[in-house]
């Protein structure tokens, strides 16, 4: 799935720009950074709802390859500049965790639990 | 390219707008001397997890990192409170943090499980009430295939 399908599937606003064709394979869905950092697979996208800097460092050490923000929240534009920095595509939706889980399982989006690789 | 490095990264206890910098910092030096993705990824997450402990627990850390064609090795020495029970520390899900750290998405009581799970060997020692010194080493002999998972 691209990032171009993800942002129309979630209705999603782009922070940080970065090429949109790029393709997420799985997703990992966590508020606890501790547990992206113990059981997320690489080349991953992020769901969550914290958006502080230390997201973005977790995504960085993880090899995530784009984080999504749920329910609108948007991190400060300090955190948005490090996303930049470290060219991880930052996306912002309105939709809530769950259905922003669910939106993207349901287009095909899996977990690396449930599809392998 | 070379493939001998070492540097050292200073840490300061509860600078939270910092931390993760050493650990950003050090997977760009192990990217640029062109490592295989999983042994910078390992290497990586333990290094982030062991520098999140310094800053949240301790005063002020030092982490020192060498790499040889061998293998990667970092020392993380801090002056902080220490580890009271190491055995009881390595439990997944056992932690003291404090709440506001949770909110920030750490202190769930996986980071040194954690960074077990990424390494081939590591060593805690620690005092309580004067810090703690945590060792890792991933080895690079077998192209760092596999791992200890």
């Amino acid at each position: 799935m691209t990032l171009r399908e993800i942002i129309t599937i979630l209705s999603a606003e782009i922070l940080s720009p970065k090429d949109l064709d790029v393709i997420v394979e799985m997703a990992y869905c966590a508020d606890l950074m501790s547990n992206v950092l113990s059981y997320s697979v690489p080349n991953a996208l992020l769901i969550t709802n914290l958006t502080n800097a230390q997201v973005i460092r977790t995504a960085d050490v993880a090899d995530m390859e784009a984080i999504v923000f749920c329910r609108g929240k948007r991190p400060d534009p300090d955190t948005i500049a490090l996303a930049a920095r470290k060219a991880i595509p930052l996306l912002v939706t309105s939709l809530s965790m769950f259905d922003t889980c669910g939106r993207l399982y349901e287009k095909g989006l899996r977990s690396d639990a449930v599809s392998g690789k | 390219m070379d493939n001998n490095a070492e540097g050292t990264f200073f840490l300061t206890g509860k600078d939270f707008s910092r931390a993760g910098t050493a650990s950003g910092s050090l997977k760009k030096v192990l990217e640029n001397m062109g490592l295989p993705s999983n042994v910078i990824r390992r290497a990586s997450i333990a290094a982030f997890e062991a520098e999140m402990n310094a800053i949240i627990y301790a005063v002020a850390g030092i982490m020192h990192y060498y790499v040889t064609p061998e293998m990667i090795r970092v020392v993380l020495q801090d002056m902080g409170q220490g580890i009271a029970n190491i055995e009881l520390a390595m439990t997944e899900g056992f932690t003291t943090a404090p709440d506001y750290i949770r909110e920030m998405g750490f202190g769930s009581g996986m980071g040194l499980p954690n960074i077990k799970k990424n390494v081939d060997k590591l060593t805690i020692s620690s005092v309580a009430g004067e810090g703690t010194t945590l060792e890792f080493l991933i080895n690079l002999d077998k192209t760092g295939e596999g791992g200890p998972e």
